[in-house]
């Protein structure tokens, strides 16, 4: 009875020892930090007087790093590049780039990384929809500059919402505007069949492909992305007629969709959207789909596509040139693709962003460079951006062209264009050459 | 009759202190409120504190780490009580996890969202019920067939985001807005520590708050009856049922408990990410899961924290200091993977129990050492 007794006394002064330190750790955490420091005038984060730092997320590992983990690399060896010929305004570029395995959750995380704990001044040339989707509103709410978004959907030219935030490469509407309107030019009796995938690729290039081909398109077949078995959708095509197929997918399935037609013995007139159709890339996919049967790229002999940045194949480019002597002073022992120089190309269009935001650049003042001076930025890419302040949408246009052997012949000049029902003109002017120390000229006015 | 996973687990509450013998750790003890839930209040307490103070001194980046934390230990909270105590293995919490967080989409994306904690509890009860129809159907299954059945699961329900894009959002996902702090706990976190209340630090208070509460409720659960209960069906399923134990809807009632955690963690996951993809539920997430409540320890809630504290720092670690040692960005995110793989490898072989069941034989092993022999009469010999 006296020790059942006893320790309810204890239990009871248990409970009060409790509370008491509770209350003394809550009040020892009390005002220790004071006020923070705040955004107080001139400090932008990652911006020193030696050195900027810029920030990416990047499928490196997973499924989707083949080809595309070698941007990061392109884009690092043209900063290294300006690095070694004294940086812009003096400052250094210090390039980040971390692995979100093509998972959006993961590009949160990265991403907090990058703008909490890396305390990048801006981010450039994030990849992917789906991953760069989580980290939109994020980026725009803390003001962080998010330029040159590696990939062609509509969400990234949205200034009243996302004021931050510009797109890049052709976007895959305009890019099937000119594409349907090439078709219809000139194959005139062609039955035309989409292989679209089933997302905003797919629906983006719909639209632009309805445009000039609607009445000529005899089946839109649409594949899920994940879904590998591609069958029922080449036999639909096949069974509508098609002799003239469109694909808007990514080069995995321009693979699939070879191989597939090759089993069922359909021989269509292909043509492939640009994300879809890097020779290169689809070659080593071809080999591994189809375990050895098919060695190389020949399938893709013929094939029509798209082009709004030099080849690495073409030789005689003097931007191309440019890029192999970047990527052999700074680049690593593997090969410059394709992918490196689209790197090369979005680390060159952000150094004359940098140059025009002037020798104190901010956050804001970025943003108000690339909306003032970017359509008059000049470089690799074949035709110009279509950033204003109502417009953060990126590269204008594209030339047709097709692929013969590794590398391609141009089929149209350059044409440019805009959403919805603006024309379609051939751009004007002659093609842009590097300056001779393969630095951009700031731009001037 | 095969039970797939079998683990030793000690049991707090069953156990007593042999007579007139002092131990070490008396002196606490006697402080401890005698009731399980009172002791678990206490330290659920403490944790609340604990967590304050960290967030409070840590840097935002680290508080935006914590958050990410807080929804992976949650997941696996709920993984380890199916696993470990009712030996039920599940491939498929990625897919209940992918429930809960389209679930706080829809919700949060409404003309007139209900309140967060509304929202919380619908999105742990919409899962609940996911988890009760696959709770059904895994009951019967056993071992391979039920990591086939869940591993099924798991597959087919990010398809599902994408079939009905329209209201999913397909591929690209669904945006979800992060709710923004109420003025009265951005005030009297100011009063407690003189900080502003920043997004991030928010979301990693919703998520530590939720965390506290599941754990509180879990160690009640495997404390009391209904943990004796799944712990006989997990060791031997002819012997519960000559118990009068049921091993069906002890089953399903496991699977049920552990897929609202799932929910929960999907909910605590969509508010932080800000987004509901289906390329963010893939089967990594729940091999991702399994692997962390494995390393951490089967059936212990210390051990799901820790396994989930490792997913969350060590790729990072891992990457950075590959690329402190000169390695290119490239090589230095490939290290992550691997060094997380050699890890596991390392604790499966090590420490089969997990860091926590290592833990727990070192600290006997010790205590045994000191020159007592035998610890009669707590049951933790068994392994």
């Amino acid at each position: 009875m006296d020790t059942v007794g006893s320790r309810r006394r204890l239990r009871g002064r248990a409970a009060v020892l409790a509370v008491v330190a509770v209350v003394a750790l809550l009040a020892s955490a009390c005002g220790a930090g004071g006020r923070p420091s705040g955004e107080e005038g001139g400090a932008q984060p990652g911006l020193t007087p030696q050195s900027v730092k810029v920030g990416a997320h990047f499928p490196l590992t997973g499924v989707a790093s083949p080809g595309y983990s070698d941007i990061p690399t392109g884009t690092k060896a043209y900063f290294d590049y300006v690095n070694a010929h004294g940086g812009v305004h003096g400052r250094q570029i210090e390039y980040v780039f971390r692995d979100d395995a093509y998972n959006p959750t993961q590009t949160s995380q990265v991403v907090n990384e990058l703008v909490l704990q890396d305390q990048v001044f801006a981010m450039l040339g994030g990849l992917g929809t789906p991953t760069h989707s989580a980290v939109l509103d994020y980026l725009n709410s803390e003001g962080v500059p998010d330029l040159f978004v590696s990939s062609g959907s509509l969400l990234w030219d949205q200034p009243e919402r996302n004021p931050q935030t510009f797109g890049w490469q052709p976007d895959y509407e305009i890019e099937a505007k000119i594409i349907g309107k090439y078709v219809a030019e000139n194959f005139p009796q062609a039955k035309v069949g989409l292989f679209l995938q089933d997302d905003d690729l797919g629906r983006d290039a719909e639209i632009g492909g309805r445009r000039f081909l609607d009445r000529q398109i005899v089946a839109a077949e649409r594949y899920t992305p994940g879904n590998t078995d591609v069958a029922p959708q080449i036999a639909a095509l096949q069974a509508a007629g098609a002799d003239f197929v469109i694909g808007f997918n990514v080069p995995s399935y321009t693979a699939l969709s070879q191989l597939q037609s090759l089993r069922l013995n359909y021989d269509p007139q292909w043509a492939y959207s640009n994300i879809g159709s890097d020779p290169a890339l689809v070659g080593s996919l071809l080999a591994r789909f189809s375990e050895g049967a098919v060695t190389d790229a020949g399938l893709l002999d013929g094939v029509i596509t798209t082009e709004y940045l030099p080849s690495v194949e073409a030789a005689g480019d003097p931007w191309t040139q440019l890029f192999t002597r970047v990527w052999q002073e700074h680049g690593t022992d593997a090969e410059l693709t394709n992918f490196r120089i689209y790197g090369m190309a979005e680390a060159y269009a952000f150094v004359q962003a940098l140059q025009a935001a002037g020798p104190d650049p901010t956050r804001e003042g970025l943003v108000a460079a690339v909306e003032q001076s970017g359509a008059q930025m000049e470089g690799p890419w074949l035709a110009p951006y279509r950033y204003s302040e109502q417009s953060h949408a990126g590269i204008s246009g594209v030339k047709i062209s097709r692929i013969v052997g590794a590398g391609t012949e141009d089929l149209t000049p350059v044409q440019v264009t805009d959403n919805g029902d603006a024309p379609i003109t051939p751009h004007p002017g002659p093609a842009s050459t590097p300056p001779a120390n393969g630095i951009p000229v700031p731009p001037t006015g | 009759m095969a039970v797939p996973v079998r683990n030793s687990e000690s049991d707090e509450a069953g156990r007593s202190v042999p007579p007139g013998r002092p131990r070490p750790l008396d002196v606490v003890r006697r402080w401890l409120p005698r009731s399980t839930f009172g002791r678990h209040a206490l330290l659920v307490l403490v944790g609340a504190v604990a967590v304050v103070l960290v967030l409070e001194t840590t840097s935002p980046f680290r508080n935006s780490q914590f958050a990410t934390l807080s929804y992976y230990a949650i997941a696996a909270a709920g993984l380890t009580v199916l696993t470990g105590l009712n030996g039920q293995i599940s491939l498929g919490h990625g897919a209940l996890m992918a429930v809960g967080a389209y679930t706080t989409g829809l919700l949060l994306g409404s003309a007139g969202p209900p309140p967060l904690i509304l929202v919380l509890v619908v999105a742990a009860a919409v899962t609940a019920v996911v988890g009760v129809v696959v709770g059904a159907a895994a009951s019967r299954l056993h071992g391979p067939y039920l990591a086939g059945a869940t591993l099924a699961f798991a597959i087919a329900v990010p398809g599902l985001a994408i079939y009905f894009d329209g209201v999913l959002g397909g591929e690209q996902g669904m945006q979800i807005d992060s709710p923004r702090a109420p003025a009265w706990f951005a005030d009297a976190i100011y009063f407690l520590s003189a900080n502003e209340m920043s997004g991030a630090k928010y979301l990693a208070y919703i998520g530590w708050a939720t965390l506290l509460v599941v754990l509180l409720l879990l160690a009640n659960l495997a404390a009391g009856r209904v943990g004796r209960v799944w712990r006989a069906v997990r060791d031997d399923e002819v012997a519960a049922e000559l118990a009068g134990i049921r091993p069906g809807p002890v089953r399903v009632l496991a699977f049920t408990v552990s897929a609202a955690c799932a929910g929960l963690a999907g909910a605590v996951l969509g508010i932080v990410v800000r987004l509901a993809a289906p390329s963010g539920f893939t089967i990594v997430l729940s091999l991702g899961l399994l692997t962390a409540v494995v390393v951490g320890g089967l059936g212990s809630l210390t051990g799901a924290l820790l396994g989930a504290a490792l997913l969350v720092f060590l790729p990072p670690a891992v990457t950075n200091l590959g690329t402190a040692a000169g390695l290119s960005g490239v090589a230095a995110a490939e290290l992550a993977p691997l060094v997380y793989g050699v890890v596991l490898v390392l604790v499966v072989l090590l420490a089969p129990t997990g860091v926590v069941g290592g833990v727990r034989r070192m600290w006997q092993s010790i205590r045994n050492g000191a020159g007592r022999s035998g610890v009669g009469g707590n049951g933790r010999e068994r392994s």
